[in-house]
């Protein structure tokens, strides 16, 4: 090659090898290959305090300068971090929801990454409480870094992620259980005390049972609000699916959505929501029932025979229960009666859920099974205590006839000794 | 003489009798009880006939339930019915035609694995042949 | 009467064809001495009526007992709770087990002290020797049947004991447990052992034991051989001691049934390879005075790892002790405590302290 050629050949190497293929313009997103931002912070050790290496964008390749702007090229400091390379800093809050919804309300965007990724979440949040007062101007709000983080994002579904299930209720009470922080808002911040004591929060928190709900269950996610009154039963329906069924079609169902009363939450409560018990059905002091109906009227009666039946199913179970207990103890079979006993227990659950259509004939149906169940467990139990003393009372009789061998063995013994004996003394006489 | 043959007549009698109180246990234990094995690894479930289509059933297996049922195709399947969440017994959804939990709206697929709601394993299968038009229910010990 | 002539025509009928007569006068003129120690003349008897039923119990048992890791323990549930009296012939089994050790450690012990081991009877001791290890691996191997929790670390603990031997231990451990771990490998390999290699061998012993005795007569303690034949007392076998035999032999057979019934046998947890050892492992009772001397040992004696000094003196021991005929120190006149009976007498403390510490413990 000539000599010009040569320097334009050189000249185009040197540029194309030193041109970025990243661009920073405000509405392109950069993939850096070499992030001079996260290097140098790296160096000067000046990472955000909650920087995690596993944060999904560090490892997707979304550099800094992806949310803050700059140029993550420029080794150079102020050149790095100037205004004219788009540089905004920490954002503002009222800012966040845009810079995140940049990409992740790109459909087209984001389903080089995950396919089926939702790309609504900004549209969600401003609807939501949270979203509403972020407009206002409200900065005391969640926004997506504070329960996402800002440095530390990664799937929900990974337990190190903070809204992975059994960490959603610890991020919400972040804020909501901060009486001080959330005085101007006027709701409870007793939410996370009371669902710990729950047995959703029992269940979630204690054994780790994810397909318990969390906050978000209920709440929603981006567009978290607390569900409306027709809204409770259905969400939740969502798992208590025959309960919701039974109570919608049910007489109270209809006069609960007249009366505008809160379908579920009325009787079980909504964060502390405990197991139940058989004492909340009737007309004991503890039961739901009377908080609403009383002596004489029509709902006081279904109360009184619902909780009766009930009771009379559970007392044959639990007796059904201690017999097993005994059969077990005495070294019996007891396969049978804990089949019988899993049928009756079945036939309860059933009849407890059934309590919603709050109608006697059809609970009755169940208890009646129930009981049936349990009492042929104790007939069965019966049995094999019977024959557990079958067995001594014919060890018995088997003791007898071999006393009655011993003892006759014992005389003849001695007779043939005496036999023996006459004969010596005849003999020394002879 | 008398004492003599009065002893020896308790002896005998006493003897066989103490032969009866050893030849009645034995006989009895030797003449084989109901369920012929100690363990489990078969059971019948019936005349095929029996089931009509899109259907299901829960048959002792043992200590466990197993839900047997046939799909619309007329295929037999068969599961260990203790749902995997929290342990209730699951039903054959003839409107869905989906094995569900009603517990805590639970809902498996007919190859027993989890499609919705809080299950966090699939649902073992057990083998169904038909011999004779009889359903036979078996444990799938995984040499097919 | 009936039973009488029939008897007598069937008794003439084979001894026609076989000769019987002189056995016949064998049996009749057999004589058993009767003196202050008479008494443990029966606990042979009571041995072999126990193990008579232990055969019994345990062709029983065989007709639903059913080896292998997923039915040992099922149908020892089956055959406790459904087959009918089922429960009664494995708690008989089980209970007639430890009596029969129990009474064959009477049986050597009291023959040891009135030194019924002494020439002509030297095989006598040793096929009795024979015959108690052999119990014990009855014993050993029975335990682990029933594939329960309790069984399952027992075996592991003890053939770990046995492969602590130096050289051979390892080698025959592996034997034992049929692999490195113990496993349905040593299951079914303890199953041979318990129903057919140890019935075999037990039978041919024990037909040489008692042969043996047959052949010449019972021992007679010293103080009694020297006595002139007029002044001994003596029964016939046929009927008085028989009888006798019989006698006992229907109460220990009562004992059984009461316990049976009364304290079962229990079934346990089926067992699990990989759950942690339960606390508190222990032998049965007749290995638990090696097992607790083993524990008190130091980790080191000397240049040797303590457990394996132990394992050797045992092993030591039992060798002497099965020689004890042809090295026995002989009775030194004047003496009123005999060497042999203090040697005895140790034996016996160190067995019966070493069992009660183990317990305590």
């Amino acid at each position: 090659m000539n000599k010009r050629k040569q320097y334009i050949f050189l000249i185009t190497l040197t540029i194309s090898l030193n041109s970025n293929l990243a661009i920073f313009a405000e509405d392109k997103i950069s993939m850096e290959k070499e992030d001079h931002c996260i290097s140098c912070h790296i160096e000067d050790e000046v990472l955000p305090e909650n920087f995690k290496d596993y944060d999904i964008h560090n490892q997707s390749g979304l550099g800094c300068s992806g949310c803050h702007g700059g140029d993550a090229a420029k080794e150079d400091m102020d050149e790095a971090m100037s205004e004219k390379s788009g540089f905004i800093g920490i954002p503002n809050k009222h800012q966040i929801p845009g810079i995140c919804g940049k990409c992740h309300s790109d459909i087209e965007f984001m389903r080089q990454y995950q396919p089926r990724i939702a790309t609504d979440q900004v549209e969600q949040y401003y609807t939501s409480f949270h979203g509403k007062k972020l407009l206002e101007g409200d900065k005391k709000v969640a926004d997506c870094t504070n329960c996402h983080t800002s440095h530390a994002i990664i799937s929900a579904k990974d337990p190190r992620s903070t809204v992975y299930a059994l960490n959603v209720p610890q991020t919400c009470t972040q804020c909501h259980g901060d009486a001080d922080y959330m005085k101007s808002y006027n709701i409870p911040t007793n939410q996370y005390t009371e669902y710990v004591k729950s047995i959703h929060g029992i269940s979630l928190l204690e054994e780790q049972d994810t397909g318990s709900p969390a906050c978000n269950d209920c709440h929603g996610n981006h567009g978290a609000t607390p569900p409306g009154i027709i809204s409770i039963s259905h969400v939740c329906g969502l798992c208590h699916a025959n309960n919701m069924q039974y109570f919608s079609t049910s007489v109270m169902g209809k006069v609960f959505e007249e009366q505008e009363l809160h379908a579920c939450e009325e009787c079980h409560g909504y964060h502390q929501i405990e197991k139940t018990t058989y004492e909340m059905i009737g007309v004991g002091e503890n039961s739901v029932c009377i908080d609403c109906h009383s002596e004489g009227d029509t709902g006081y009666l279904v109360a009184d025979s619902i909780s009766r039946l009930i009771m009379t199913a559970v007392t044959l179970h639990d007796s059904a229960l201690i017999r097993q207990t005994e059969v077990i103890r005495k070294g019996m079979d007891d396969v049978e009666i804990g089949f019988l006993l899993g049928d009756a227990k079945q036939n309860l659950i059933q009849a407890r859920t059934i309590v919603h259509t709050f109608d006697p004939d059809k609970v009755g149906e169940k208890t009646e099974a129930s009981s049936s169940n349990s009492k042929a467990a104790i007939s069965l139990a019966d049995k094999e205590v019977e024959d557990y003393y079958v067995r001594r009372r014919g060890f018995g009789i088997a003791t007898i006839f071999i006393t009655i061998v011993v003892v006759a063995l014992f005389v003849k013994i001695r007779d043939l000794e005496k036999k023996r004996l006459a004969e010596q003394s005849a003999q020394q006489q002879s | 003489m008398q004492r003599r043959n009065f002893v020896n007549f308790i002896l005998g009698g006493g003897l066989v009798g103490w032969l009866g109180t050893i030849l009645y246990p034995v006989i009895s234990y030797l003449n084989p009880p109901k369920i012929t094995e100690a363990n489990v690894s078969m059971v019948k479930a019936g005349p095929a006939a029996d089931h009509p289509n899109n259907s299901g059933r829960i048959i002792k297996f043992g200590r466990k339930p197993v839900l047997l049922l046939k799909t619309e195709n007329g295929e037999f399947r068969a599961f260990n019915a203790t749902c995997t969440h929290l342990d209730c017994i699951v039903q054959y959804r003839k409107d869905t035609k989906q094995i569900w939990c009603a517990c805590h709206n639970g809902i498996y697929d007919l190859q027993g694995r989890t499609v919705s709601g809080p299950p966090p394993r699939p649902l073992e299968e057990y083998l169904v042949n038909i011999v004779n038009d009889e359903i036979i229910i078996s444990e799938n010990r995984g040499d097919s | 009467m009936i039973i009488n002539t029939t008897s007598k025509k069937l008794f003439t009928w084979l001894d026609n064809r076989f000769n019987l007569s002189p056995l016949l006068e064998f049996m009749r003129n057999k004589q058993v001495p009767v003196h202050r120690h008479s008494v443990w003349y029966y606990m042979g008897g009571v041995t072999l009526f126990l193990f008579c039923v232990q055969v019994f119990s345990g062709i029983l048992l065989l007709f639903y007992y059913k080896p292998g890791i997923d039915s040992s323990f099922e149908s020892i549930r089956f055959i406790m709770t459904k087959v009918q009296f089922g429960w009664l012939i494995r708690s008989i089994h089980s209970w007639s087990a430890n009596f029969m050790v129990f009474f064959i450690f009477i049986h050597m012990f009291s023959t040891f002290f009135t030194r019924a081991y002494k020439k002509p009877r030297e095989l006598t001791w040793i096929s009795g020797f024979i015959l108690l290890s052999l119990a014990l691996g009855f014993g050993f191997s029975g335990y682990l049947l029933p594939w329960n929790e309790l069984a399952f670390f027992a075996t592991k603990v003890g053939t770990d004991i046995v492969g602590a031997i130096p050289l051979i231990g390892d080698a025959i451990k592996i034997v034992l447990r049929g692999g490195e771990e113990v496993t349905g490998g040593t299951l079914l390999r303890f199953y041979a052992f318990h129903v057919a290699l140890l019935p075999a061998l037990f039978t041919v012993f024990l037909g040489l034991h008692l042969l043996f005795i047959q052949r010449q007569g019972m021992h007679e303690p010293e103080f009694i051989e020297q006595l002139p034949k007029d002044k001994k007392k003596v029964i016939p076998f046929f009927p008085d001691f028989f009888l006798r035999d019989a006698f006992l032999w229907l109460i220990v057979l009562n004992i059984l049934l009461f316990l049976a019934v009364f304290f079962p046998w229990e079934i346990g947890n089926k067992a699990d390879a990989f759950a942690p050892a339960p606390e508190g492992i222990k032998p049965e009772w007749y290995f638990m005075f090696m097992f607790q001397t083993l524990k008190l040992l130091p980790g080191q004696i000397l240049f040797i790892e303590g457990e394996i000094v132990g394992i050797l003196f045992f092993t030591f021991a039992a060798i002497i002790w099965l020689l004890v005929p042809f090295w026995e120190i002989r009775k030194k006149p004047g003496k009123k405590i005999q060497p042999m009976t203090v040697l005895g007498i140790i034996s016996v403390l160190f067995i019966l302290i070493m069992t009660i510490i183990g317990y305590i413990a």
